[in-house]
């Protein structure tokens, strides 16, 4: 089976390379006949890594410890759930499922794009193809999924208890995803740029997957936060981490070329920021896939130190510099048809917001390089903490929050004073009715940053609800249907505007739910006995009692506690810490049990209003460690004599006395787990108690229910007026 | 105005913002940043009072738990060398011998002191082996 894999990924590659020179012949040479060759191929692609990665599953189902990758990231007491998610735990596997989708995805928009783009999708073809040869290469050079052990172990390490999460199935799917379907308008792009054909006929049939990549991206974000917040025991959901960040700043310049694109259909302005700005994803999109596989920074996420860096660091270069040139090379295709008439205009809004965004991704990319840009200039590594983005991410954030409200109702080309009477009169009423109820009834006012944004989201919300009721309304005129239908039909007849709209109030949420739970979070660490208490936030939290179990794959110590305020009862939660047997064999019989890795289970009540977070740490177990050590000295005497006297026993004799060795162990190790609840001892707690984070949440579900409306197709008799308008503004493009 | 001196009053003015950041990100950078030293480095440029970032991995049978208190040594990627580390508050639930750890530390006079919740720990690598002792 490993050579079959072996094999596959070698012809993919082979595949991949005969598609760059396919199409590229076929685009010099005018030969549609090798065009198509070179698209097959990408289809044959697709099915190479279908058929290659469902081995590499069946091999982790199978328990097939002579592969690597299933020997190191999987065991036989691993769910299935958690086997089918393995592979992408690891360096080799996580590179097979990004060819895969980079070739699903590219196999889907040269499918829908056979007919068109005749120019340009050639090109397109070989930049994709060529992405796939050097993300192929690695995985069958660098970091082989097939790669097998000369002997395979009998059990495998099991996967990391962090990993075991069911975010898991669905967080790095999605962020490859988006990043692989970031490849997709970069290509065009360049194929645009090196065919000339730089009308808006390619934005036209790309857009979609620009939309898409945003999207996944965008979801993977935001299950990552969701994890983090959930399973990582340290109370937050973003921590400014180098990999956080790197999947950040091209979704940053993604959303900046979802918006800017408007304006060039509209107007044909901003033709160089719009292909500046995908060219520019696209290569954050494989820098982000750099930082996380080469080591160079420190985060928690990254796969260590490999030698990956340097393959990256060259397609870097080549996509940086390719991509310069090319904008240089044909900046006179890409003049603007029209000027900016005005500063209070939609064109400047979205040349502003288009501004403050790339300015937030070269803060993002500062700070989170500034180790190693600090270490080139003065030798030595100068780390920036997370409180250096907030001076930068937060004034931006607010400026965009406000373009948000204000970009979708200013007018075209010049703002009048009707405009902004009939436009901004309502939205500005509810920013400011916001203001006004954060101030007079809660303490929110020493936090002028927090305050501004309640303000901005509630003048965006405002926007948002006009727009949304003004639509119904002249629909409503028109035929006459209830509230709801008339709703309905509006926002299947322009998905793409109310799509738009419902992501900008899900925005407003989202920055909401961040603002609060930033600025007004209170937490304490503290350490208790059962029965002790401490008080954060008003909220009396009472240790209750020491919580244990004990199973031969996981030790569990845990508490409850009691939350009240104003004596009375608010909600019980629940916590505890898991130790995972270690697989080294000079740990002790017993001490194996407590030395292995630790997860946490953190005890949460989240409500609409506050959540009240807590996760216990146990302390390293020192008041068992001498009872462990006893146990190790009298089991590793026990165990030696049993194997001495093993040797003259039958095979069922063997098993029966081993049996019984293993069992009076077991017993051992969960009498010692159960003095946590019969000697407690005691134990450090972080408590927090933070508002409105499931306004995040609630915020990330509406951004996506946007992203689906903006992104499901069109009815058949909108797609084909909406395609009329195409010809008759290519009929004015120059040849 | 004459549309081209608005579009170069506008390229001015735009010109100027991206500056101003760009001075304030370098400012803030170099001032607010702290030095990230091995084990090496921090023995050789610690002052009293000083903050540093320390990087390194923990050294197998150093860890210890004295009450609250987290004692354990982060040795050199290269050297032998270790420095103690004191330290309290929440430990990363990847944290053992042998993870690469990244702490904010004080200089107590000889002790190192590490900042209150500072403490991170690399997501173990598979394919990285264990380095936590001298071999």
């Amino acid at each position: 089976m490993a050579l079959l894999g072996r094999t596959l990924l070698l012809l993919g590659l082979a595949i991949s390379l005969y598609g760059i020179g396919a199409s590229l012949y076929g685009a010099r040479a005018r030969r549609p006949d090798w065009v198509a060759s070179g698209r097959r191929a990408v289809y044959a692609l697709a099915g190479v890594m279908v058929f290659a990665f469902v081995l590499l599953e069946i091999a982790f189902q199978r328990n097939d410890f002579s592969f690597n990758v299933v020997a190191q990231t999987s065991s036989t007491t691993l769910s299935t759930f958690y086997k089918l998610t393995a592979p992408w735990s690891s360096q080799a596997g996580s590179l097979l499922l990004w060819v895969l989708l980079l070739s699903l995805w590219s196999s889907l928009v040269l499918f829908l794009t056979r007919r068109r783009l005749r120019e340009i999708a050639p090109y397109a073809t070989a930049v994709l193809m060529g992405l796939a040869s050097f993300f192929g290469a690695l995985a069958c050079f660098a970091a082989n999924p097939f790669a097998t052990a000369a002997s395979a172990p009998p059990q495998g390490n099991g996967l990391d208890p962090l990993l075991q999460h069911p975010s898991m199935m669905f967080h790095p799917p999605m962020l490859y995803s988006g990043y692989t379907l970031m490849s997709i308008p970069f290509a065009f792009g360049v194929g645009a740029l090196l065919s000339g054909r730089l009308g808006s006929e390619w934005i036209r049939d790309t857009r979609r997957f620009a939309l898409a990549a945003w999207l996944f991206l965008g979801i993977g974000i935001i299950l990552g936060a969701r994890w983090s917040y959930t399973e990582l025991g340290w109370g937050g959901y973003w921590g400014w981490d180098a990999v956080e960040n790197a999947a950040l700043m091209p979704w940053l310049c993604i959303t900046a070329f979802i918006h800017s694109i408007q304006i060039q259909e509209k107007r044909g302005m901003l033709k160089v920021w719009n292909v500046s700005l995908i060219l520019l994803s696209g290569t954050l999109a494989i820098f982000g896939t750099f930082l996380v596989r080469s080591g160079v920074l420190d985060s928690i996420h990254a796969f260590g130190a490999s030698t990956l860096g340097v393959p990256f660091v060259c397609l870097l270069a080549a996509m940086m510099v390719g991509s310069i040139v090319l904008v240089l090379r044909r900046r006179e295709l890409l003049r603007s048809e029209h000027r900016l008439d005005s500063l209070l205009s939609r064109e400047a809004m979205f040349l502003l917001q288009n501004l403050v965004l790339v300015a937030m991704v070269f803060v993002i990319f500062w700070i989170t390089l500034f180790p190693l840009i600090s270490e080139a200039i003065t030798g030595t590594k100068v780390s920036v903490g997370p409180p250096a983005f907030t001076p930068f991410v937060v004034p931006l954030a607010l400026i965009l929050v406000l373009l948000t409200g204000v970009g979708p109702m200013i007018s075209w080309r010049r703002v009048t004073a009707a405009n902004l009477r009939r436009n901004f009169t309502f939205p500005v009423a509810a920013g400011l009715l916001t203001l006004a109820c954060v101030l007079a009834f809660t303490g929110a006012g020493a936090k002028p940053l927090a305050v501004a944004m309640f303000a901005l989201g509630g003048f965006v919300l405002g926007s948002v609800l006009q727009e949304l009721a003004r639509g119904t309304a002249a629909r409503r005129a028109i035929t006459g249907d209830a509230w709801p239908l008339a709703f309905g039909a509006l926002v299947r007849r322009n998905r793409r505007r109310y799509g738009g709209y419902t992501v900008h109030a899900g925005i407003a949420v989202l920055l909401i739910g961040v603002a609060a739970s930033s600025s007004f979070q209170h937490s304490r660490d503290v350490v208790l006995r059962p029965g002790q208490a401490a008080t954060v936030d008003g909220y009396r939290i009472t240790y209750v009692r020491p919580t244990e179990a004990a199973t031969a794959s996981k030790i569990e110590f845990g508490a409850v506690l009691a939350v009240s305020k104003g004596g009375r009862h608010v909600t019980t939660v629940s916590t505890n810490r898991g130790y995972y047997p270690d697989t080294n064999p000079n740990d002790g019989v017993i001490g194996r049990f407590f030395s292995g890795e630790a997860d946490s289970t953190v005890g949460l009540d989240a409500g609409l209003t506050k959540d009240i977070w807590t996760v216990i740490n146990t302390g390293g177990l020192t008041p068992l460690q001498g009872l462990i050590n006893k146990g190790d000295r009298y089991f590793g005497a026990a165990l030696s004599s049993a194997m001495s006297k093993l040797a003259t026993l039958g095979p069922s004799q063997q098993r029966a006395a081993l049996g019984q060795f293993w069992q009076a162990r077991d017993l051992a190790v969960a009498g010692l787990a159960r003095r946590f609840v019969t000697h407690p001892w005691p134990v450090e707690f972080l408590l927090i108690v933070s508002p409105l984070v499931t306004w995040i949440w609630i915020g990330a579900i509406i951004i996506v229910s946007g992203g689906l409306i903006a992104l499901w197709p069109a009815p058949a008799l909108a797609r084909r007026r909406s395609a009329a308008v195409v010809p008759a503004r290519l009929a004015r493009e120059p040849v | 105005m004459d549309p081209s001196r608005k579009r170069v009053i506008r390229l001015t003015v735009a010109l100027s913002a991206a500056l101003l950041l760009a001075t304030a990100l370098v400012y803030v950078s170099f001032s607010a940043g702290r030095d990230e030293l091995t084990a090496s480095q921090l023995l050789h440029r610690a002052r009293p009072g000083g903050q540093y970032i320390l990087a390194g991995t923990v050294l197998d049978g150093s860890v210890h738990q004295n009450g609250a208190t987290l004692l354990f040594s982060v040795r050199d990627p290269k050297l032998h060398v270790a420095v103690p580390v004191r330290y309290t508050g929440i430990v990363p639930d990847p944290f053992r011998e042998g993870r690469a750890v990244l702490v904010n530390v004080t200089d107590e006079h000889g002790t190192f002191i590490g900042q209150q919740n500072s403490l991170t720990t690399k997501c173990p690598s598979k394919y990285q082996a264990a380095s936590g002792s001298y071999n």
